[in-house]
């Protein structure tokens, strides 16, 4: 029946058609829309602040304060750079940072990677029940065993020293365990196997087969640490006391505290320039970050 | 003779976990036990340490009366900031998880202020917030708006730091949008077929399939809501008048500042306790809600 209505009157059916194709346009471009209205106002949200920072570390002392808010910095001043990174030891501050992110970045992600190794490849007495003590951990608070470790480390001689904040990191993450143990997992062991035919050890096997075949998850590893310690306050804060030995998260702490309230443009120049690194980074590498959080966030 | 020897073989495993053995032995459990001792101790550098039993213990339920203003300040926190924070990490992951162009760009831009977490953009906020000339009472300015004090005034400073946190939303809506991404196809598909609209595939498809990441990251914003520090200490120091006193905050002022270790270490107790608390109650009830794809229904 429909058919022959169909056949009886084409042109008002294609009609109709075309109308209802055009209303399904229409309803297509308002989502898009309004899809798009809340991502660019959501991102707005997450940018701002940085723009902000970075406008306020451009302008003069006088300009910052200004009302209404000057908007675009121009001309741009540069001068509020070189004036912050002098009005304390900086490049000091950065140093320390970089010490203590590479030496505590590379030992904890060899070292992780080694156990994970240990984990994934291996069958010996005691390992499921190991693990789960490796992955326990990772719910233990870092404040309790804060005061006994900042004990220990007086007991030694270790404060307003480095050595507290990257002793530790040297003997691996539960978490990076974790991630690693996971990828080498999905490995073939028909490659182990060939390769101690060939009579290969199982170190070389390590350095040779597994970690190559695991950049990316290492790479994720090595990330996340290097973030985590140029990013860390609560360590440097308790152990660190002589300004020398401050690192960039200290010193801009104590610079805030010099200037709080005054010196607005010194401080946003002296944010954006801690900042910086990280945001280099980040945007190198944001593939494997994202890869990161997504993965651990699926798995765990 | 013949037993004692060890072979190489049955070595080798435990020298691979070595390292993280040696630290867990050293840095975790050793420390996690000293603590436990020190919490029965005065030990107050300024006299010799003297075992108390659990007066510690007694002064934390019944002496301090900052220990359940803090706990009640990470309470309010989490009111604040987990339920916005994870509607609006979900529902930015729908958005850009729809054929948007540019999601790679708009994902790195939520993310970014979850990598640069640290003093430098505690800084930032300070200033934003700055009552007189921060960028957002300058904003609210534009409206006719009188903005709070903001930071300064013991009703907006918890708010303030709400705001804060959900700016560092962005893993959670990375980790949504990767398990949006993970939804096989073929489920919205036959229940196209089956006439189901747009919400009841929200309903029915989207949100069940997700209940892993949530319940991940419902843990982690938990565990971490009772860590809170750096924020708090570099904008409010815990003020005006105990406002954002969070509880890590406390056990540093006790530790660090009045120089108690051992009321700090029960303090550090307390915390492990709760903290262990609420992950063992939610892996216990995720079991009545999480779905887990594989599972036999």
């Amino acid at each position: 029946m429909e058919v022959g209505v169909v056949r009886s009157e084409p042109n008002g059916e294609r009609a109709s058609v075309r109308i209802r194709r055009k209303h399904y346009r229409v309803l297509i471009l308002i989502q898009y829309a309004f899809i798009y209205a809340v991502i660019i106002v959501g991102s707005g949200f997450f940018v701002i602040p940085f723009l902000w920072m970075v406008r306020s570390s451009l302008l003069l002392h006088q300009d910052v304060f200004s009302v209404p808010a000057i908007i675009f910095p121009w001309p741009v001043h540069l001068e509020n750079y070189p004036d912050f990174w002098n009005a304390l030891p900086f490049g000091r501050f950065f140093a320390n940072t970089a010490i203590v992110t590479f030496t505590a970045t590379i030992g904890l992600t060899i070292s992780s990677a080694l156990v994970a190794f240990g984990f994934a490849r291996f069958r010996f007495r005691g390992r499921g029940f190991l693990f789960i003590l490796v992955l326990a951990t990772m719910m233990l608070p870092k404040h309790v065993t804060l005061l006994p470790t900042f004990l220990l480390f007086r007991s030694i001689g270790w404060i307003d020293t480095l050595f507290p904040l990257i002793v530790p990191s040297l003997f691996g993450s539960a978490f990076s365990v974790f991630l690693l143990r996971q990828f080498f997992l999905t490995l073939p062991l028909e490659l182990d196997e060939a390769a101690r035919i060939d009579g290969a050890s199982s170190f070389r096997i390590f350095w040779q087969i597994a970690v190559p075949l695991s950049k990316p998850a290492i790479a994720t590893v090595a990330l996340f640490a290097f973030i985590g310690h140029w990013n860390e306050f609560l360590d440097p804060l308790i152990y660190l006391s002589s300004m020398e030995n401050f690192t960039v998260a200290l010193g801009l702490r104590f610079f805030v505290s010099q200037y709080s309230g005054t010196y607005w443009e010194l401080m946003m120049a002296a944010s954006t320039t801690a900042m910086l690194p990280i945001v280099i980074v980040f945007f190198f590498t944001q593939r494997t970050f994202i890869r990161g959080v997504a993965l651990t966030g699926i798995k765990g | 003779m013949r037993r004692l020897r060890l072979r190489w073989r049955d070595v080798e495993p435990y020298v691979f976990i070595s390292p993280f053995m040696i630290g867990l032995v050293v840095f975790i459990i050793g420390p996690t036990l000293g603590s436990l001792v020190l919490s029965l101790m005065r030990f107050e550098f300024v006299r010799p340490p003297e075992f108390i039993g659990f007066d510690n213990y007694a002064e934390m339920f019944a002496g301090d009366p900052k220990v359940w203003i803090s706990l009640w300040n990470t309470v309010y926190y989490m009111a604040g900031h987990i339920p916005f924070g994870m509607a609006m990490a979900f529902f930015v992951a729908l958005m850009l998880n729809q054929k948007v162009w540019g999601q790679a760009l708009f994902r790195t831009m939520y993310y970014l202020p979850s990598v640069t977490a640290s003093v430098a953009t505690a800084i930032v906020w300070s200033w934003i917030f700055n009552s007189r000339f921060g960028l957002l009472n300058n904003f609210l300015d534009l409206f006719g708006i009188p903005g709070p004090q903001w930071l300064a005034d013991t009703r907006f400073a918890m708010p303030a730091l709400i705001i804060i946190s959900l700016w560092g939303m962005g893993s959670t809506i990375v980790i949504f949008l990767a398990a949006l991404q993970g939804i096989p196809e073929r489920l919205y598909e036959s229940a196209a077929i089956d006439g189901a609209g747009r919400i009841r595939r929200l309903w029915h498809i989207t949100i069940p399939m997700m209940t892993p990441a949530i319940f991940f990251v419902l843990i982690i914003q938990i565990v971490g809501s009772f860590q809170v520090f750096t924020n708090a200490f570099i904008l409010t120091a815990g003020g005006p008048g105990d406002a954002t006193l969070f509880f890590v905050l406390h056990l540093y002022n006790k530790a660090f500042v009045a120089l108690r270790l051992g009321y700090a270490s029960a303090l550090a107790w307390l915390l492990f306790v709760i903290v262990l608390l609420f992950t063992i109650t939610q892996v216990v009830t995720a079991r009545r809600w999480v779905y887990y794809e594989g599972e036999v229904t």
